[in-house]
This record gives C-alpha cells, sequence and structure tokens, in this order.
C-alpha cells in the first residue's frame, strides 16, 4: 500500500508538522516503505483475538478525588517560552 | 577505580579507602580526558555531583550509608532532573530544566547515589544507533582503535558507551523495542529491560507508553541487580506500574542452575543471523549446560510478525504522546509565529529531527479515520498472539537464548538513509516489548574483535531467575570484564 502526497499533506496538518513542498516526495518514499512494512499484518489470521493494550491486561486504576498536588505555577512557568501573569502567552487567536 | 564494579566500589568506600569526593573527582576526571571521542555524555554536573558526593560522604561519616552512598553513576538524558536539563536527545527539549524529578532519579537520589551526568541517546529514543541525537551521536568506544567508527547501538546508546568505556560504572537506560539490550550487546556490557510496570515510568519522557521500560547497564549481572533493586517497585504516580512485591535482586544470584530449562527459539536462529554470531550464541548456550541446563527448541510462530505490529503501535502511541511538545508551556518555540497554527507547526517542523517526524506523522495516519481498524486495531491483536506464543514458551522452559542481535556494531553512517533497514536492526528484540516479558543483553564472545550478546528473555517478574543466569555464566566466562582498547 503506498501513500499518496495528498495523505501525506492531510496527515501533517492533523499532525501540527508544518511539510514543506521540497520533502513531500522523500516522506512518499519513506512511509511508503514504513507502510509496506506493516501491511504483513493484514495476512494474519486475527479472527476472535482480543486487542491487547496493557501486556498484564491492567485496567486503569482509579483514586480518591481530593487534591494531592500543591500549586507550583510560578516554578512551571519559569520555563515558559512566553507568560504574562500568571498566563502563557500564545499568538492572538481571536480577533 | 574506573575498572572496578558498583559492588567493589561500594566496598572500596566503606572500608574508607577512599571517599566519595576522590572518586566522583577521577570518574569527573576521566569523563573530561576521554568523552572527547565518544559523545557519550550530553551534559556532565560536575558541580552538583562533587556536592552530592560530599554529602555522601557525609551520610557515610554519620553511619547512615547504603551500598549505593557516594558511587557514581549517570542517567539516560531521559530521566527528569530537577535543576538539571532533560533533552532527550532533541532540539526541542535543548534548554528544558524539569521542576520535578522522575521517580527513577528519586530512587536513586535516596538511596545517595552520585550523578555524574545525562547521557546521550537517539531523539525522543526512537532509534537504534544514537545518530539521531539533536547533540551529535555517539561512538562505540569497541572498534575505534582499527580506526572505525561504529555506532554503539540506540537508543540507549549513551549510556552503554559510557559504561562500556569505564567513564561511569553503571548508568540508567530505557527499553521500548530493544534500546537497553541492542546496545548492552554493541557495546560489550550486561543489561536488562525488567518486566512491562516493574520500574515507574513517571517522569520518564514517553515515546511509546504501552512498551516503554526503564531499566539498567553495568558491566556485570551483580550491579544490575543492585540497580534494579533501586529501581523496581510500585508507583501510584504512575497509573500503569504494578503493585507487587520487590524481591533482593542480589539474594538469589548465586542460586544453582542445575535443571534450568533453555529454551531457543528456532525463528532467532534464521538466516538472518551470520555463522560467526550464531556459533558464539551456541557456545555460550554449551557453557549453561556445563553449569546443569537442559536445552530444548521451542518455536514464537508470530515473531516475525513483531517488527510490523510494532511499527504500527509505537508510532501511533508516539504521535499522541508528542503532541504535548506545542510551543506554548515549555521546549522550544519558532521565532515571530504569525498565528496560532504557524506556531504550532514551525514549532515542530523545526524542533523535531527527521526520525521522529516520520514516526508522528506514520503513528497519526494509523489512527486516522478510516485507517484505525485496519492499522492499529490490528496490531494489537496480533499483538496478543506475540504474547500468547512467550506464554505458551514459558510452559516448557525458564528462559529463552537468542543472539541480542543479527550482526555487531554497525559503522556510523551506513543505515541512516533507510529508516526500513535501520529498523530490522530490532528484529531479536521487538517481541519481547509487545509481549511485556522481562530481558537481558549479556556479552557473550567476539565476532571480527567486536562483541556479541547473548539474549536471554524470562517469563513475566522472573528478573531475579534471569540475573542468577547471567550472573554465574559471568563466574564462569570474562567476555564481560574485555576492555576495548
Amino acid at each position: 500500500m503506498t501513500i499518496s502526497r495528498k495523505d501525506i499533506e492531510k496527515v501533517a496538518v492533523l499532525a501540527r508538522i508544518r511539510v514543506d513542498e521540497e520533502q513531500v516526495s522523500a516522506l512518499e518514499k519513506d512511509l511508503g516503505n514504513i507502510l509496506d512494512l506493516v501491511d504483513q499484518l493484514a495476512a494474519a489470521d486475527t479472527a476472535n483475538v482480543e486487542p491487547l493494550a496493557h501486556p498484564l491486561d491492567a485496567v486503569q486504576r482509579l483514586r480518591a478525588d481530593e487534591v494531592t498536588e500543591s500549586n507550583q505555577r510560578e516554578a512551571f512557568q519559569a520555563i515558559a517560552p512566553a507568560t504574562e501573569n500568571g498566563l502563557y502567552l500564545v499568538p492572538r487567536v481571536i480577533e | 577505580m574506573h575498572n572496578k564494579s558498583v559492588a567493589e566500589l561500594s566496598r572500596e568506600l566503606e572500608s574508607g579507602k577512599i571517599s566519595s569526593v576522590e572518586l566522583t573527582q577521577q570518574f569527573l576526571d576521566r569523563i573530561k580526558r576521554e568523552d572527547g571521542q565518544f559523545n557519550s555524555f550530553i551534559t556532565v554536573t560536575e558541580e552538583q555531583a562533587l556536592a552530592d558526593a560530599k554529602a555522601a560522604d557525609e551520610q557515610r561519616a554519620a553511619g547512615n550509608a547504603t551500598l549505593w552512598t557516594g558511587v557514581p553513576f549517570a542517567h539516560k538524558d531521559i530521566f527528569c532532573t530537577t535543576g538539571v536539563r532533560t533533552t532527550c536527545g532533541s532540539k526541542m527539549l535543548e534548554n528544558f530544566v524539569p521542576p520535578y524529578d522522575a521517580t527513577v532519579t528519586e530512587n536513586f537520589r535516596n538511596a545517595g547515589a552520585v550523578c555524574l551526568g545525562k547521557t546521550n541517546m537517539d531523539e525522543f529514543a526512537m532509534g537504534s544507533s544514537t545518530e539521531s541525537s539533536y547533540f551529535g551521536a555517539t561512538t562505540n568506544p569497541w572498534g575505534l582503535s582499527q580506526g572505525d567508527k561504529r555506532v554503539p547501538g540506540g537508543s540507549s546508546g549513551g549510556s552503554a558507551a559510557a559504561v562500556a568505556a569505564r567513564l561511569v560504572p553503571a548508568a540508567t537506560a530505557t527499553d521500548t523495542g530493544g534500546s537497553i539490550r541492542q546496545p548492552a550487546a554493541l557495546c560489550g556490557i550486561t543489561g536488562l529491560k525488567p518486566t512491562y510496570g516493574r520500574v515507574s515510568r513517571y517522569g520518564m519522557i514517553a515515546f511509546a507508553s504501552s512498551l516503554d521500560q526503564g531499566g539498567t547497564m553495568a558491566r556485570t549481572a551483580e550491579d544490575n541487580a543492585l540497580m534494579l533493586n533501586v529501581m523496581a517497585g510500585y508507583d501510584p504516580k504512575d497509573s500503569t506500574s504494578v503493585d507487587r512485591e520487590v524481591p533482593d535482586y542480589t539474594a538469589t544470584l548465586n542460586e544453582p542452575l542445575k535443571g534450568l530449562r533453555i529454551g531457543l527459539p528456532k525463528e532467532y536462529f534464521s538466516d538472518q543471523l551470520s555463522p560467526a554470531m550464531e556459533q558464539q550464541v551456541r557456545n555460550a548456550v554449551k557453557e549453561y549446560e556445563k553449569l546443569g541446563a537442559t536445552v530444548k527448541e521451542v518455536s514464537l510462530p508470530n515473531a516475525r510478525l513483531a517488527i510490523a505490529a510494532y511499527y504500527v503501535i509505537a508510532p501511533a502511541e508516539a504521535s499522541a504522546n508528542l503532541s504535548r511538545f506545542d510551543g506554548a508551556r515549555y521546549g522550544y518555540r519558532c521565532a515571530d509565529p504569525k498565528d496560532l497554527m504557524d506556531m504550532y507547526t514551525r514549532t515542530r517542523a523545526e524542533g523535531f529531527g527527521a526520525e521522529v517526524k516520520r514516526r508522528i506523522l506514520v503513528g497519526t495516519y494509523a489512527l486516522s479515520a478510516g485507517y484505525f481498524d485496519a492499522y492499529y486495531l490490528k496490531a494489537q491483536k496480533v499483538r496478543r498472539l506475540i504474547q500468547q506464543d512467550f506464554v505458551n514458551a514459558f510452559k516448557d522452559v525458564d528462559v529463552l537464548m537468542s543472539p541480542t542481535t543479527p550482526s555487531p556494531a554497525f559503522i556510523q553512517g551506513e543505515k541512516t538513509n533507510d529508516p526500513v533497514t535501520m529498523y530490522l536492526e530490532d528484529v531479536f528484540t521487538i517481541a519481547v516489548n509487545l509481549a511485556g516479558v522481562p530481558a537481558m543483553s549479556v556479552p557473550a564472545g567476539f565476532v571480527d574483535g567486536l562483541p556479541v550478546g547473548l539474549q536471554m528473555i524470562g517469563d513475566y517478574f522472573s528478573e531475579a531467575r534471569l540475573l542468577n543466569a547471567a550472573h554465574l555464566f559471568q563466574q564462569a566466562t570474562d567476555w564481560h570484564q574485555r576492555e576495548a582498547q
């Protein structure tokens, strides 16, 4: 199974990764090769096989709904690219 | 001192022959002098290490020493360390200084061990050669004297090279598809990937959450046991960690191997394996027979599907995990974003390297509408078949043995142009992660002057038995003591 230019452009938007025009051909080849590799799965007989998500089939643990963390806003924001008044700054979203 | 094991260094410190400050300084000097040729460290934390060593000496003087108090080691740069930058080998995290410790970091801190720095790795642990690090490739100490620059394996290639070069006696590592065992094999050291859930993943930067597992690297099995004693255990902060008693992994190292049932998976002795490599592995198995083990052939019929299943599951989980790197809260942000979408897409295009982007794109594709069932769900079903192969095999045998890799360390640059060729490097290691069972790589000989690793795979939570088998093998052989010239 090969992957088309259009697929790559779509996936790049979904993944929020800018892909320049001149990179598309190389990605077409590399991603195509990877998908060829994984295509051998199609031949495996998996009728009546349960998918395995956790090797020990553990399920999500729940804990009591209590506050366990202290507020560390300053420590967390000290490493942010841009903050102001305790808020994270990003480019304008609403005009 | 640099040739001594953790166990030996611990005894030297206890006897007062050397202080931790002296020992730490010796290793730091050695890193400064030697690491230029290996590039096994991304960050060396000299000041912090000397301060920690001083504190360790005071602890010991006060009579509060543990076995690890004052012993130097290093962390793979995937474990968060408060106040020390943690890059995961990526430009995305070049200046990321975590405000918290990984549980593994905290465990070693509490034990009094002295961290000398953070070791190099493939970017976000995606690779088998430590060539995809933003901070430059790591070079294997083996082969250098012949004038060859060979890969140390990956992704934990920095930890493996540092231990092999005697820059540290031990280092932490992680294994998602072979990232502990393959570099351990290629660098001639001993490494252990524990059962999934045995070691906390909290603060260990995530790649593929259902496969990632923290583990150990050192020259001897005994030192791996000493590390696992510190690292293993239930952690409420990791929802997939397992609540189960942790044995003292050193207590059973000398249990006799008489009656140990070894299985040789016929799929791992295929024509992918060079005759010279096979010979070394078969010699190692003979050594076990001398120690009283019995050997039979077994089959893992679905193992041939492991790479295919892995290259759906791992990229799919990576695409979800790495969505957190958006330029908003920490890490790299592109210059002058014109709007929010531009900030996301350029931050990620500039901050991630080529292999990481490939895997995110593949994973996004596999999870996108219309493809989920054909790829991700199908791969999870095949994963169940692979797991069942191991469950069935362990009804008849105690440990599976195979080569860790199909060939010894390759030359840098040889496989970087073709991702799929690089993926095949993990052909013998990857099924273990899909099943979640523990496995080791132990030095077992040489081919063309380069180390060969014996892979030993055990049933769930059988780390103590694996370490025991590896330890007694190392009492009978000296492959693990050989040093690259």
